[in-house]
């Protein structure tokens, strides 16, 4: 099975150099890209791949880059922002290829920000990151001295700048137009929409905007064409993916495989299955912000479709497994309490509404709770939705708990009628 | 008065961006480097650097968890309290921790040598429990890992 994403991630994790990467065929879909195709002809083919956005959302990105405008009498210069930030919980993907393959990441780059014709590109990289931080800082030196980046890259006449931004830290910088105010050096509260980034975005600019592990496609769907992409994955999405399982599997990971394997492949061939004793319950399939499934949806296929058919997302396809002995409340409560923090305070509903779902479950979790509270969050579930809010954070955060309010309403009212909470001594 | 240092390397990343103030996260933390964390009188001499109001540049320093506006020890701990960290174990390392340092979240050691904060994902989740400390990330805690780890610091 091929492995395009990971193919050049040593067992230790050290990077390949500028010349080794080469070496391992790195740049020749840049070279292609830049001498042999025009910007649409780039952008058609990553169209024709159906290469979906990686950052949770699942986007066509050929149809993103679509959205710039493009010609001389745009607004310039255009802009690329690479969404590095992955701080969506349980969630380190994008961490795997920064630090594996700084290279691969940087040649996507220049090759999308010729397909828009971006003259600038940032890489918005979370403050926790130090090691991707060492490794794409090198990396981008490298690519400056040999003339990857910088003006009239391989004789076609197109510039491009890249700068990597260190991000101070909160959640609310992965949502887009937040990321483009922390960019701009305000706080990062979301922006009203529309109009949309690719139109009118970083400092008013034309502004594409794409997940790490997204633009680390782009080189080999460039080198070996949009079929040979598509035939990679089980499903019509393009591709392989970056899958992971953490909590307790004996060996929790992360796994490139074609994009639509099972649940079960990646929780029983790869993550090893469960730890001895243990027995699996429920599972968020694509970090903190997915509806829960349970046992029974093992054998659904982890592709946008499927798992938005089977109520849930694939979000960032990295899994977290609830054993029989973890607490689903108390499991919410931490959930509610990270989206409570983490808002940006600007809308009333995620604002408010977060904080007193933390305390509710906060209080049933300590035996505090009444029966009336199941109605209260379920309610809360039903008013905090896309529309209503500014963002997708709290409604992001109403997907784990209507879930868990479907699947596991028994366990919030033990804690109500045992006043405590049944799972802690286990 | 920020140090000839600190005046250069905040020109060189104000060079990133089409407006000075742009850099003005990066600029708090070139600083924060230096000195530890961001007292008043420094914030205002950055913000008269980047030509902007002491004012807007406190909402933004106050907006973001990696922006000290508070002395902080020697070395931050950071401990991850997101879902995957909790899953495995979160509680008993954060009590662990709290008892041997003596302090609870938000404070520094009498010492001034480590000041403790809780975080969210540090994206390693497959390693759980982690924690880092200044720039380096410590996996798969435990209680004896933590002794060992707090002895290696200053």
């Amino acid at each position: 099975m091929e492995k395009p994403l990971t193919q050049n991630i040593r067992p230790d994790g050290t990077p390949l150099n500028l010349a080794e990467y080469e070496k391992a065929g790195g740049y020749q879909g840049l070279r292609k890209a830049l001498t042999q195709l025009s910007p649409g002809e780039v952008t058609q083919l990553v169209l024709e791949s159906n290469l979906r956005g990686r950052g949770g959302a699942g986007f066509p990105t050929g149809r993103k880059w679509s959205f710039v405008p493009m010609g001389d009498d745009v607004p310039q210069p255009k802009y690329l922002v690479i969404n590095a930030d992955e701080m969506e919980p349980a969630t380190f993907k994008d961490r795997l290829l920064m630090e594996g393959d700084p290279h691969q990441l940087i040649e996507g780059i220049i090759i999308a920000a010729y397909a828009v014709q971006a003259g600038i590109a940032y890489i918005f990289l979370r403050r926790a990151y130090v090691t991707a931080r060492q490794r794409l800082k090198q990396a981008i030196e490298e690519a400056c001295a040999k003339g990857y980046l910088g003006r009239n890259i391989l004789g076609s006449g197109f510039n491009l700048e890249l700068y990597l931004h260190m991000s101070a830290g909160r959640y609310i910088c992965g949502e887009e137009t937040a990321l483009l105010n922390a960019l701009e050096g305000k706080r990062a509260i979301p922006r009203s929409k529309p109009p949309f980034p690719p139109v009118v975005g970083l400092w008013g600019k034309p502004t594409a905007f794409n997940n790490v592990e997204t633009i680390c496609n782009v080189p080999h769907i460039i080198r070996h064409g949009p079929v040979w992409f598509k035939d990679l994955s089980r499903v019509p999405d393009g591709g392989t993916k970056i899958y992971g399982a953490s909590g307790k599997v004996r060996r929790p990971g992360a796994w490139e495989l074609p994009m639509g394997v099972t649940i079960r492949e990646i929780l029983e061939e790869h993550a090893g299955g469960m730890q001895d004793g243990l027995t699996l319950r429920a599972l968020l399939p694509g970090g903190a912000s997915t509806d829960m499934l349970t046992a029974e949806n093992l054998d659904i296929p982890m592709d946008f479709n499927s798992m938005q058919e089977a109520g849930s997302r694939l979000g960032t396809g990295t899994i977290v497994v609830i054993d029989d002995r973890t607490c689903i409340v108390g499991l919410l409560a931490n959930l509610m309490q990270f989206f409570a923090q983490e808002s940006c305070g600007w809308c009333t509903p995620c604002r408010e509404g977060l904080a007193w779902l933390t305390k509710i479950l906060n209080a049933m979790e300590q035996g505090r709770g009444k029966p009336e509270d199941i109605d209260h969050l379920r309610l809360h579930t039903r008013l905090i939705t896309l529309g209503r809010t500014f963002c997708a954070l709290a409604p992001g955060a109403m997907e784990p708990l209507q879930s868990a309010l479907m699947y596991f309403e028994d366990d919030f009212k033990r804690h109500i009628h045992e006043k405590s909470c049944p799972w802690r001594d286990l | 008065m920020l140090s000839e240092q600190e005046k250069k390397e905040i020109e060189v990343v104000a060079g990133h961006y089409p407006i000075k103030r742009a850099a003005g996260i990066e600029a708090l933390k070139i600083v924060q480097k230096h000195r530890g964390w961001i007292s008043d009188e420094v914030l205002s001499h950055v913000a008269d650097a980047l030509e902007m109001s002491p004012t807007d540049l406190d909402a933004v320093a106050t907006f973001y968890n990696f922006i000290f506006r508070r002395p902080v020890g020697r070395h931050v701990i950071l401990v991850c309290n997101s879902v995957s960290c909790w899953i495995m174990g979160y509680d008993t390392i954060v009590s662990y921790l709290k008892d041997r340092l003596g302090i609870g979240f938000g404070e520094t050691t009498g010492d001034g040598r480590f000041t403790l904060l809780p975080n969210v994902c540090l994206g390693a989740c497959d390693r759980a429990p982690v924690m880092m400390i200044d720039d380096q990330l410590y996996v798969n805690l435990d209680a004896e890992k933590i002794d060992k780890i707090l002895g290696s610091y200053d």
